[in-house]
């Protein structure tokens, strides 16, 4: 199979001032920059399979199911075109993982990057881990200005002196050239997981981080390679007992200890590492109580956990399952803090959801760079917002059909009652081949990155 | 240096040398990089400091087997660069490679700063080398910070007051670093650092930083400061501890992460050598005593392994570790967790030397005999590779109704793993049981191994019996073992009779010439008409193995008409072996000059190897 690196068409239009607001009237989000690729040439691999910010926010990450990273780097501000700042140009591209066989199982490893998590820096290069379904790599991306020159037995161009000439020794002297960015990779972790990877996470102390798969969660420390220490086991004795995968998992962001995982079944495990090296006992259950009134065929697959995040804080986490995204104070464990329906329109739709098999996707949640907003996205390129002060929603698409690049995006409805008003979408005309399913908001600043499908926006809030 | 019409032949290799510093193969730079001294040497002194250096300094781009090269030679450059007068020029790449990510790097880097920190006048100490030490201190990544906290502990000694404490005032600084990395790097060097500050500071300064990385929110920063508390213990006079450290180490020992009450439990040895034997029985030994019963089988683990308290005070150490401590083994003997009693199982052998006879059959004898039965095979291996620590107090005999079964389990175990084990402490056994307990009781399992259906447990068992011929002599095997093995050659499972030619590879040195030529070369040579190849080949090895044993006429009558016959063999195989079996003991008519005087033998390989590459 060919494999072309990916053609970025990078939209830079107008740019236009009004003030951040969550207000659906008055709405300033705008395509800052989008990178769209061809949908003619688009192909499976082109599919974007995870989205993440850096600490600073200054380099963003993108994986695909191709195996391929890119990051991009935010512009520096410049005196002549103040207006750029904010725009993310591609920096650096390279194929992180390949496809593999596993010849003792007979199984295809496909190449598609599940997770990247940027490393804390520390020195003057960038790390990053990616994963895909059995490997997890930690990459150096570096940049490199100097160049040696001078060689003793050829000449400037190359061609070979003859050695009888050479009377005296030359060291090589490094002359400044144009700026290069290499990644090149310093560790594989492999062999450690038995199922599929789903999440990895780095903890807080910047020496270990853990990786999750369906039924294990397993400790690395990020210098050793050839050795993982199992956290937590949930694989049964007898596999036909099996009821119930993690989904996902994450590290607390400053207590080195502690961390949680989600469920299939709806529920969150919080462990402290320091009660016990095994933390296949969990601390504590978040977990809340089924309304039987609302029971159906559908409704263990729909609260199954498809991503759990804790805030910048610490203090609260956030899931997300089929229909709705909630917060939960890490202090209660007997229900939800919040409950944000994300499309509740679709609840009479299960039925056909479950036939084209998108009830099993796999939406992913972020916390703005305040915990005051969370985003999540939906079908129809839709995604959505809710601010946790106001109580204001908005549904917002990424689409270069509807949406100019440089323009302030306009807020979505999707038609619930039965007569559908003029700027409404009907239920049944949205489109579920097209979903975002990945997102990241910018650490501290009102900008977002959306993945759909094959296609990465970046929507900016109003800048001065 | 060169002459006027053409150019100098010496400076080619070492022009070469200087090329591959950028060559594309790692290995070339590498190479190139481990010849660094024969670079600079060339160079001279003065093209070193202005030209060599500046270049590596920017080549921290390279891999990191190529840094770790560099680093190292670094350290040991003074010469190279003009002596102690310039050691300084040194410190620029040093200190770019004391930032890299790579921590072996890194501490390689350290580690040459430090061996050269020494080379220094301290005038340039101060002007050179604390200026660097400052720069990484207060650097922007965290892996510079790291670097700075091995140090500072160089150059403290050899500085003015005024310097030692901006250096003091740095380390504080570090120590409440806001990255857990730098705070693990200042709590690993915290030790080290106490030992060269006065004690005046090491009370003022040290223990306060001391106490709050013992009590930092991060339980990998915590776990190092029990080791640093182990060195500032040892500082401290006696009378100062109870005030200044015990409280802390009292805290760490009962920590709420697993992970630092195993760092007391690991270091407890050194922790009851710095305190003094007062503080261990009045305080250690209660702690010691609650991490043996710890909820985590890893901190027991580690306790487990230090119940033989080697340091404690000789007049109260067999009381103290009867009424404190085997109460708390009584209770791991019958552990959950196989690890534990696998650890224990390794050292309570020790004890009985310590409890003497009467105790030792009183109270650990039972529980050897539970340990011996115990469901875990690596417990009961443990206990009988220590074996040797009863039969001084004890005798053996005491043991062996109980010992042999649980070797026969052993050596009957499904796992070929655990089978190998115990063969590798047969020689050891055979030693403490005695030959007429040996021969009654594990000759035959001895033999059973021979045929294990496991190459490595044939293997494992042709290696004990030689080991075995070493403890009971030539006499003993030719009566015992030799029949039984030679029996072998005539099995119908052609793994066996090759197990027969390993086994006589084995044996023929230790059995000596005699018992080789009559019992055993007869046996050798009958099968080389076997009708598998495998063994006709392993016929032609053996007899290149045993050719040095056997004297010349039995070499020429007996076993040059084999190898020729074997020489002519349809198999390729055999063949081979064959002529490197004949020409490996130089038999026949070998061209004389390689005994020529003019020709070693490493001058012959270098001959073909040359002769090979040339086209």
């Amino acid at each position: 199979r060919t494999k072309s690196l990916p053609t970025l068409h990078i939209a830079l239009n107008s740019w236009i001032d009004t003030p951040f607001s969550m207000d659906e009237e008055v709405d300033t989000r705008k395509i800052n920059n989008s990178f769209l690729r061809d949908h003619n040439y688009a192909t499976e691999a082109d599919i974007i399979s995870t989205v993440e910010f850096n600490s600073t926010g200054e380099l963003l990450a993108t994986g695909d199911q191709g195996g391929r990273v890119v990051v991009f780097q935010r512009e520096q501000e410049s005196k002549n075109q103040p207006h750029r700042r904010g725009e993310y140009n591609v920096y650096s591209t390279f194929q992180s993982h390949e496809p593999e066989f596993d010849y003792l199982k007979s199984l295809e490893i496909e190449e598609k990057i599940n997770k990247i998590r940027w490393l804390p820096q520390q020195n003057a290069a960038y790390f990053l881990l990616s994963t895909n379904d059995k490997t997890v790599k930690l990459w150096k991306i570096s940049e490199r200005d100097k160049r040696p020159e001078g060689y003793n037995l050829k000449d400037e161009e190359g061609r070979i002196r003859d050695p009888t000439t050479i009377t005296t020794l030359r060291v090589p002297v490094l002359r400044p050239m144009d700026l290069m960015v290499e990644a090149t990779p310093r560790r594989i972790f492999s062999n450690a997981h038995t199922y599929h990877i789903n999440s990895i996470s780095v903890n807080s102390d910047n020496e270990t981080y853990m990786s999750t798969d369906d039924l294990r969660i397993n400790l690395w420390n990020l210098e050793i390679t050839n050795r993982s220490f199992n956290i937590v086991d949930i694989k049964p004795a007898n596999m036909e007992e099996l009821t119930e995968v993690i989904t996902a998992a994450e590290f607390h962001p400053n207590q080195c200890n502690t961390f949680v995982y989600s469920s299939s079944k709806g529920s969150i495990r919080l462990c402290d590492m320091r009660t016990s090296a095994l933390c296949d006992n969990h601390s504590k259950l978040f977990e809340e109580p089924e309304d039987p009134s609302n029971r159906s065929f559908f409704s263990e697959i729909i609260s199954s956990i498809s991503d759990v995040k804790f805030s910048h804080s610490g203090r609260y986490l956030m899931t997300r399952d089929y229909l709705t995204v909630k917060v939960w104070d890490i202090n209660m464990e007997s229900k939800p803090l919040e409950t944000y329906q994300v499309h509740d329109y679709l609840r009479s739709k299960l039925c056909s959801l479950y036939e084209n098999d998108c009830i099993f996707d796999k939406f992913e949640c972020v916390w703005n760079g305040t915990d005051s907003v969370l985003m999540t996205g939906s079908y129809n390129n839709f995604f959505r917002m809710f601010d946790r002060n106001t109580k204001r929603d908005v549904t917002l698409e990424a689409s270069r059909e509807n949406s100019k690049p440089r323009a302030i995006l306009k807020p979505r409805k999707v038609c619930v009652g039965g007569k559908r008003r003029k700027d409404e979408i009907s239920v049944d005309s949205l489109d579920f081949s097209k979903k975002i399913l990945h997102t990241a908001w910018h650490p501290n600043e009102n900008i977002i990155a959306v993945a759909a499908t094959n296609n990465l926006y970046i929507f900016q809030d109003k800048v001065n | 240096m060169g002459t006027g019409t053409g150019g100098d032949d010496s400076l080619y290799p070492i022009a070469v040398l200087i090329d591959e510093l950028r060559n594309e193969d790692v290995q070339l730079r590498l190479n190139s990089i481990k010849k660094l001294s024969t670079i600079a040497l060339a160079l001279g002194v003065e093209r070193t400091r202005t030209e060599l250096l500046p270049f590596l300094t920017d080549t921290i781009y390279d891999e990191d087997e190529v840094l770790l090269a560099l680093a190292e030679q670094l350290g040991s450059f003074t010469v190279l660069v003009g002596g102690p007068e310039f050691v300084h020029c040194l410190l620029p790449p040093l200190e770019s490679l004391a930032t890299v990510e790579e921590t072996v790097v890194r501490d390689k880097a350290v580690e040459s700063l430090r061996k050269i920190s020494q080379e220094h006048s301290p005038v340039d100490l101060e002007v050179h080398f604390v200026p660097l030490v400052k720069r990484l201190a207060s650097g922007d990544w965290f892996t510079s910070r790291t670097s700075a906290c091995g140090l500072f502990g160089v150059c403290y000694p050899r500085v003015s007051s005024t310097v030692k404490a901006e250096i003091r005032q740095h380390f504080r600084t570090l120590c409440s670093d806001d990255t857990p990395m730098v705070r693990r790097a200042a709590s690993s060097k915290l030790g080290e650092f106490a030992k060269v500050l006065e004690l005046d500071y090491v009370k003022s300064d040290i223990i306060p930083l001391f106490t709050a990385l013992a009590s930092d929110e991060q339980d990998s920063v915590r776990l190092l400061a029990v080791e640093a508390g182990v060195s500032i213990a040892a500082l401290l006079p006696q009378e100062d501890l109870e005030d200044l450290v015990m409280p802390t180490l009292r805290q760490a020992a009962e920590d709420k992460s697993w992970r630092v009450r195993y760092m007391v439990a690991d270091k407890f040895s050194e922790l009851q050598k710095a305190v003094g034997p007062e503080i261990t029985k009045n305080d250690l030994v209660p702690a010691f005593q609650n991490l043996l019963k710890d909820c985590e089988a890893e901190v027991r683990t580690a306790a487990a392994n230090k119940v033989k308290g080697e340091v404690l005070p000789e007049d109260s150490r067999e009381t103290i570790i009867m009424t404190h401590i085997l109460p708390c083994v009584k209770e791991l003997v019958s552990d959950t967790n196989q690890h534990v009693k696998s650890a224990l199982a390794s050292v309570i052998m020790g004890l009985s030397t310590i409890l003497g006879k009467d105790n030792t059959v009183e109270h650990l004898l039972p529980l050897f005999l539970v340990q011996l039965k115990d469901e875990y095979p690596e417990v009961r291996l443990n206990i009988i590779s220590n074996l040797d620590c009863v039969n001084e107090v004890i005798g053996i005999r005491q043991l062996s109704q109980s010992l042999l079964p649980a070797i026969v389990e052993l050596a009957e175990d499904a796992k070929w793993r655990v089978r190998l084990a115990i063969i590798e402490y047969m020689p050891l056994l055979a030693g403490q049981l005695g030959v007429e307990f040996f021969d009654e009781k594990l000759n035959s399992l001895c033999m059973a191994w021979l045929i294990d259906h496991v190459y490595a447990i044939r293997e494992a068992a042709t290696c004990n019996l030689m080991k075995l011929v070493e403890k009971f002599g030539a006499e003993w095997a030719q009566n015992t073992i030799v029949p039984k093995v030679l029996g072998m050659a005539n099995d119908s499972n052609y793994l066996h009779r090759m197990t027969t030619l390993f086994c006589i590879n084995a044996l023929s040195e230790v059995c000596g010439q005699e018992i080789t030529t009559k019992h055993m070369l007869p046996v050798v040579l009958k099968m080389s008409t076997d009708q598998v190849a495998n063994v006709r080949f392993n016929v032609a090895r053996c007899l290149q193995k045993i050719g040095p044993v056997l004297d010349s006429s039995a070499l020429q009558a007996e076993v040059k008409p084999v190898l020729e016959k074997l020489a002519t063999d349809q198999d390729m195989d055999v063949k081979y072996f064959a002529l490197e079996a004949i020409s490996g003991m130089y038999l026949f008519n070998l061209p004389t000059y390689i005994f020529s005087e003019t020709f070693s033998f490493s001058s012959i390989l270098f001959f073909f190897f040359s002769f090979s590459l040339s086209p």
